[in-house]
C-alpha cells in the first residue's frame, strides 16, 4: 500500500513539475527568448546569487565552527598531543584563511563580470609572473608544513626505548578488546592463534616463561605520566584502536605485531572534573534526558545517566557489530594502578587453575569462556555473531 | 597556408557513413558509434547513480534516526528491515555498495566513459575511435558488470559489505561477515569485468588522441578536455591492472586455500591453516588503484570544466600550458602517494614521512588549476548557463574539498582524523560532488551535441543551486563531527553516549542529503523530457570554438559530412582582437579552430 502511495506522489510531483514547466513557457511572450541559452537577465540574477552563495558559506562555516567548534576533543590527555593539537590549528587556520580568499574571489568575479551583451571580456591568456607567484606560495608553505608535520611525526612515531616504557598488548577481535600486562619482566610472552584453546583466549604459549606472569583484562588501565608501548594484535580481521582522547591510532593487522607509544598525562578523575567534560557530560545528559521522557512516555527503559570515562573503540571495519566494538581506559595515579594490577590473576596461575579443574571435571574444562561457547555454535555463523554482539551491548550498558 | 587549408585531408575514413544499412539492433543496442557509446554509458551511469543516491539516502536515514522503525526500509530491504529497523549488516552492505557503483560506476564509467568517448573524436576531428569494436566491447563489459553487481544485491546472505575498499580478511571470510560470501563473490566477478571494460577504453582513447588527430591538431592545440582524458586514459591503463590483481590475489585466497593476505587466523572457534600473507600487501595493491582512481575520476571532470568556463567566460582559459603541466605533475603524483590511506595500518612510519612528503606535493598543481581558474573567470562575460554554474560549483566544491586533504596528507593529523567522518566529509567534497559537478557541467553543456535538443535552463538554475547549497549542507558539518572523532561506517553511535550530542548534527546532514537527492529528480525529469520535447538546439549554442560545434546537429556515422576539417588554431581564441581593438572576425567574439589565421593576426606561443 506504501508503496503504491509513494508511487502516486512521485507521478503527482513529476505532473507538477511538468505543469510548472509548461506554465513558464505560456507565460512567456512570444517575442520572449526561448533559445534557452542564459540571456543578460539569466546572467545578472545568477550573478547575484553568486555572491549570496560565498555569502551562504561564509555563514555556514562561521555557524559551524560557532556551534560545532566546541565538538573538537578536549585537552590532548597523552604527552605527544599537544603537540598534534598546535599542528592541527596551525593547519586549519592557515586552509580556512586560503578557503576564505579563494571562495570569496572566485564567487565575487563570478558576480562582478557577469554577462553583457556589450560587454568584452578581456583576452588574457597568459602571464608567467603570476603563475610563478602562485606555485611558488604553495610550495614555500607546504614546504613548511611538511617539515614541521614530520618532526612532529618522527616525535611520535620513534619509540623512545631508553625510557623503559611498559608493555602492554591490545587484542582485538570480533567484537571486543582484551589487554595483556607484560608482567614484572615486561616481556609479553610469546602469542599464536594456534594456542587458543579453553581459558588461553589470547592464544599465549605456555612453554614460554615470560608469558607466566602475563595478566590478561578486559579494561585498559594506564599509570599517568609513564610511556607505554602497546603492541597490538588482532585474532581474526582487520581492526583499528582508536585512541581519540590520547591523539594516537593503529591498526590491527592479523598475522602481524603494530605498536604505538604514549605517555597518558591526565587520569580519568581529571579528565572528568575539567570545565570541558563537565560542560560535555552536560550538554550529554540533557539530549539523554529528552530522549529518556519520549522512552518512558512509550513505557520503555530509560537510559543511564553518563559519566565521562576514557575510551578505546575500533575504527576499521570489521564486521556486523563494528560500531559497538570498545574497551573502557582508565588512567589513574601510579598506586592505584599498581593496586589494581596486583588484583589481576597471572597468566600462569590461569592456567594452573584450569588444569587443575580439568583434572577434576575433565569434560567441563573452560566451558565458561565465550570464546569455547562459540565453537559449538558454528553451524549458524550469523547467530552466533548477532548474539556476541547482544551480548557486548549487554555489557556496555 | 592557404594551399594547407584547401588540401583536403583524403583520409581513408572520408567515405564513411554513406554504404551501410542500419538497424534497429546496430544503431541503438550493439552500435559501434562512439557517440551512440557515449550514450549508453551516460544513461547506464545515470541509473546507477539513481542506485547509489538512494542507497545513501537510506543509510543517512538509519544515521539520523538510529534503529527506528520506517516503512521504506521495510518496502526497499525486505527481510534486511525487520519491523522496518534497519539491520547493522544491510547498513554496511548499502555503505559498500554505495561506495563502489558512485566511485566505478558512476564516476568512473558514467563520466569518463561518457565524454571521453563523446568528446574525443569530435574534438581531435575523427570519424570515430580507433577500434569502434573495442569500444562497443567495452561498453557491454560495463554493462554486464553493472547487471551483476545490481544482482548481487539479491543474494541470500546479502551483497559485499567489507567497505568499498573490501580489506581482507573481513572480505575474504564469509564467518567473518555474511556478505563475504556470495555477494563478496560476485563483488569480486563485477569489478574484474569492470577493470577489462575500463582498460579497453582506455587504450582505446589513448590511440585515438595519439594517432587520428585532425591535420593541424597538435597536442598543444588540443583542448583540455581530450588532454584530461587522454591522461586519465593513461593512468587508468597503469594503475587497473594492479587491482585486477589484488582482486585476483583475493579470489585464490577465498576460493583455492592460499594465503597471499591472510595469516593466524582464528575466527568462529577455529583456526584456519592460511600462514603468511599480509593483509597490508592488499592495502598497497588496493591503493596503487585506489588513489589514482581518484584523479581518474576528477581530472576528466576538471578537463570539462576547463572548456566550459573558458567558452562561457568568453576568454582563453588562463595559462594553457599551466593547465597541461598540472594535469601531466597530478597524474605522476596520484601514482605515488598511495601511501597517505595507510598511515596508520602497521607500516614502517619511514614510508608515512615519503608518502606525506609527495602528497602534499599533489597540493601544489592542484592549486595551480584553481588559481588559473579564478583568473580565468577575472574580467570575463560570463554567460550563466547551467553548465557554467556547475563549473563555478566544482571550482569552489574542489577548493574546499582539497584544502581538508592537507590536514589528511599530513601523517601526524591524520593519526587522530583517519577513518572518521572528517575523511567522509573530505573526499566526499573533493571527488565526489566535484566529479558529480563535472558530470552535470558536460551533460548540460553537450546535451545539444548528444541529443540535438536544449536542457531547460529555469530547471538547470533550480538543480544546480539546491544542489549546491544542499551538498555544503551535507558536507561541512560532517568535518566537525569527524574532527570530534566520531568513526565512520559505525551503524549506529549510540553505544557511545559521549557522542550523544551530535545527533542532531546527523539529522541536519540527512536532512540536507534528503532535500539534495531530492532535487535530482528536477534534472532527470529535464534531462529525459528534453530528449523527447526540448527545443531543437542550433549548431553551436554556446557559440564555441571546439570542432565538435562544426558537424551537424543531426547525427550521422563519420561525423563530418565532407571532409574532415583542418585545424589552425588551438581551442581558447575567444574575444581575441586585433591592434585596433576589434574582434578577429567581425561582430563575433569567438574564432572556431577551423578558421585559418586571419592577416596580421598572431598566434600566441601559448
Amino acid at each position: 500500500m506504501t508503496v503504491f502511495l509513494v508511487i502516486i506522489v512521485l507521478a503527482l510531483l513529476a505532473v507538477t513539475g511538468w505543469q510548472i514547466s509548461k506554465i513558464f513557457e505560456l507565460s512567456k511572450r512570444p517575442d520572449a527568448d526561448t533559445s534557452q541559452v542564459a540571456n543578460d537577465k539569466d546572467n545578472k540574477l545568477n550573478g547575484i546569487l553568486m555572491l549570496a552563495f560565498v555569502i551562504f558559506i561564509y555563514v555556514i562555516s562561521i555557524f559551524c565552527f560557532w556551534e560545532y567548534g566546541r565538538f573538537y576533543l578536549p585537552e590532548a590527555a597523552s604527552e605527544h598531543g599537544s603537540e598534534y593539537d598546535t599542528l592541527m590549528f596551525v593547519s586549519i587556520a592557515l586552509i580556512m584563511v586560503v578557503q576564505v580568499i579563494t571562495q570569496g574571489l572566485l564567487h565575487f568575479f563570478a558576480y562582478k563580470y557577469k554577462g553583457e551583451k556589450t560587454k568584452k571580456a578581456l583576452f588574457y591568456a597568459d602571464n608567467d609572473k603570476l603563475e610563478f607567484i602562485w606555485t611558488i606560495i604553495p610550495v614555500i608553505v607546504l614546504a613548511g608544513l611538511i617539515i614541521y608535520g614530520l618532526f612532529t611525526w618522527s616525535d611520535i612515531m620513534n619509540v623512545n626505548t631508553e625510557e623503559d616504557p611498559m608493555v602492554v598488548e591490545v587484542y582485538a577481535y570480533q567484537f571486543a578488546w582484551r589487554a595483556r600486562y607484560a608482567g614484572e619482566d615486561n616481556t609479553l610472552g610469546k602469542a599464536n592463534v594456534r594456542f587458543i584453546e579453553g581459558v588461553n583466549q589470547l592464544g599465549v604459549d605456555e612453554s614460554d616463561s615470560y608469558g607466566k606472569d602475563d595478566k590478561i583484562v578486559t579494561e585498559l588501565h594506564l599509570p599517568v605520566n609513564k610511556p607505554v608501548l602497546f603492541k597490538f594484535r588482532s585474532q581474526d580481521v582487520l581492526h583499528s584502536a582508536y585512541f581519540p582522547f590520547f591523539r594516537a591510532q593503529m591498526n590491527v593487522v592479523p598475522g602481524m605485531i603494530t605498536q604505538f607509544s604514549f605517555t597518558p598525562t591526565i587520569t580519568s578523575e581529571e579528565m572528568r572534573q575539567s570545565e570541558y567534560m563537565v560542560d560535555k557530560v552536560k550538554s550529554v545528559n540533557e539530549v539523554r534526558n529528552e530522549r529518556n521522557q519520549e522512552l518512558a512516555a512509550q513505557g520503555e527503559p530509560t537510559l543511564d545517566s553518563y559519566e565521562f570515562d576514557y575510551f578505546l573503540l575500533c575504527n576499521k571495519i570489521c564486521g556486523q557489530a563494528h560500531y559497538n566494538m570498545q574497551m573502557k581506559i582508565v588512567v589513574e595515579s601510579e598506586e592505584d594502578f599498581n593496586a589494581w594490577l596486583e588484583e589481576q590473576p597471572t597468566f600462569g596461575s590461569v592456567m594452573a587453575d584450569q588444569n587443575k579443574d580439568a583434572g577434576q571435571t575433565e569434560d567441563k574444562g573452560g566451558s565458561e569462556d565465550p570464546a569455547s561457547k562459540e565453537e559449538g555454535e558454528d553451524s549458524t555463523n550469523e547467530q552466533s555473531q548477532e548474539s556476541e554482539a547482544v551480548a557486548v551491548v549487554e555489557n556496555n550498558n | 597556408m592557404s594551399a594547407i587549408a584547401n588540401a583536403p585531408a583524403h583520409d581513408h575514413h572520408d567515405d564513411h557513413g554513406h554504404h551501410h544499412k542500419e538497424t534497429f539492433i546496430t544503431k541503438y543496442i550493439f552500435s559501434q558509434d562512439h557517440k551512440m557509446i557515449a550514450k549508453q554509458y551516460l544513461i547506464t551511469g545515470l541509473i546507477m547513480g539513481i542506485i547509489g543516491i538512494a542507497m545513501s539516502v537510506l543509510f543517512r536515514i538509519q544515521l539520523a534516526w538510529p534503529e527506528q522503525s520506517f516503512w521504506i526500509f521495510e518496502a526497499l530491504l525486505g527481510k534486511w528491515a525487520p519491523d522496518g529497523v534497519m539491520t547493522p549488516s544491510i547498513y554496511l552492505a548499502l555503505v559498500t555498495i554505495h561506495g563502489t557503483i558512485m566511485v566505478f560506476f558512476v564516476l568512473t564509467a558514467g563520466l569518463s566513459g561518457t565524454f571521453s568517448n563523446l568528446l574525443i573524436p569530435l574534438q581531435i576531428g575523427a570519424r570515430d575511435m580507433a577500434s569502434g569494436f573495442l569500444n562497443m566491447v567495452s561498453y557491454w563489459l560495463f554493462f554486464l558488470s553493472s547487471v551483476i553487481m545490481l544482482s548481487s544485491l539479491f543474494v541470500e546472505a546479502g551483497p559485499a559489505s567489507a567497505g568499498w575498499t573490501i580489506y581482507p580478511p573481513l572480505s575474504a571470510l564469509p564467518q567473518a561477515i555474511g556478505g563475504s560470501g556470495t555477494g563478496m563473490t560476485l563483488w569480486l566477478v563485477s569489478m574484474a569485468i569492470f577493470i577489462a571494460s575500463s582498460l579497453l577504453g582506455s587504450l582505446n582513447y589513448i590511440v585515438t588522441v595519439i594517432n587520428l588527430r585532425t591535420k593541424g591538431m597538435s597536442m598543444t592545440r588540443l583542448p583540455l578536455t581530450i588532454w584530461a582524458f587522454f591522461v586519465t586514459a593513461i593512468i587508468g591503463v597503469v594503475s587497473f591492472p594492479v587491482l585486477l590483481s589484488a582482486a585476483l590475489l583475493l579470489i585464490m585466497d577465498r576460493s583455492f586455500g592460499t594465503s597471499f593476505f591472510l595469516s593466524d587466523i582464528f575466527i568462529q572457534g577455529e583456526v584456519l591453516s592460511h600462514q603468511g600473507g599480509s593483509p597490508v600487501l592488499f592495502e598497497h595493491l588496493f591503493w596503487f588503484l585506489g588513489h589514482p582512481e581518484v584523479y581518474i575520476v576528477i581530472l576528466p571532470a576538471l578537463g570539462i570544466t576547463s572548456e566550459i568556463i573558458a567558452t562561457n567566460s568568453r576568454k582563453p582559459i588562463f595559462g594553457y600550458r599551466a593547465m597541461v603541466a598540472s594535469i601531466l605533475a597530478i597524474a605522476f603524483l596520484s601514482t605515488i602517494v598511495w601511501g597517505h590511506h595507510m598511515f596508520v595500518s602497521g607500516m614502517n612510519p619511514f614510508l608515512g614521512s615519503v608518502f606525506t612528503f609527495t602528497t602534499l606535493l599533489i597540493a601544489i598543481p592542484s592549486a595551480v588549476k584553481a588559481f588559473n581558474y579564478i583568473t580565468t573567470l577575472w574580467k570575463g562575460n560570463l554567460q550563466m548557463n547551467p553548465g557554467m554554474l556547475f563549473s563555478i560549483g566544482l571550482v569552489s566544491t574542489f577548493i574546499t574539498g582539497g584544502l581538508t586533504g592537507i590536514i589528511l596528507g599530513d601523517s601526524t593529523l591524520d593519526i587522530n582524523v583517519h577513518d572518521t567522518y572528517f575523511v567522509v566529509a573530505h573526499f566526499h567534497l573533493v571527488m565526489g560532488i566535484s566529479a558529480l559537478y563535472g558530470l552535470f557541467a558536460g551533460v548540460y553543456h553537450w546535451f545539444p551535441k548528444m541529443f540535438g535538443r536544449m536542457m531547460n535552463k529555469n530547471l538547470g538554475y533550480v538543480h544546480f543551486w539546491v544542489t549546491a547549497v544542499g551538498a555544503y549542507g551535507v558536507f561541512f558539518p560532517m568535518h566537525f563531527i569527524g574532527i570530534a572523532g566520531l568513526p565512520r561506517r559505525y551503524y549506529t553511535n549510540t553505544n557511545f553516549p559521549y557522542f550523544d550530542d551530535y545527533a542532531d548534527v546527523n539529522v541536519i546532514i540527512t536532512v540536507a542529503a534528503i532535500i539534495t537527492a531530492g532535487v535530482q529528480l528536477v534534472f532527470l525529469y529535464n534531462f529525459f523530457s528534453s530528449i523527447f520535447y526540448g527545443k531543437k538546439a542550433v549548431q553551436n549554442p554556446w557559440k564555441s570554438n571546439t570542432l565538435e560545434w562544426t558537424t551537424p546537429v543531426e547525427h550521422m556515422h563519420g561525423n563530418w559530412p565532407g571532409a574532415i576539417p583542418s585545424v589552425y588554431r588551438w581551442a581558447y581564441d575567444y574575444s581575441k582582437t586585433d591592434e585596433n581593438g576589434d574582434y578577429v572576425i567581425k561582430g563575433q567574439d569567438f574564432v572556431p579552430q577551423t578558421v585559418p589565421l586571419q592577416d596580421k593576426e598572431e598566434e600566441l606561443n601559448h
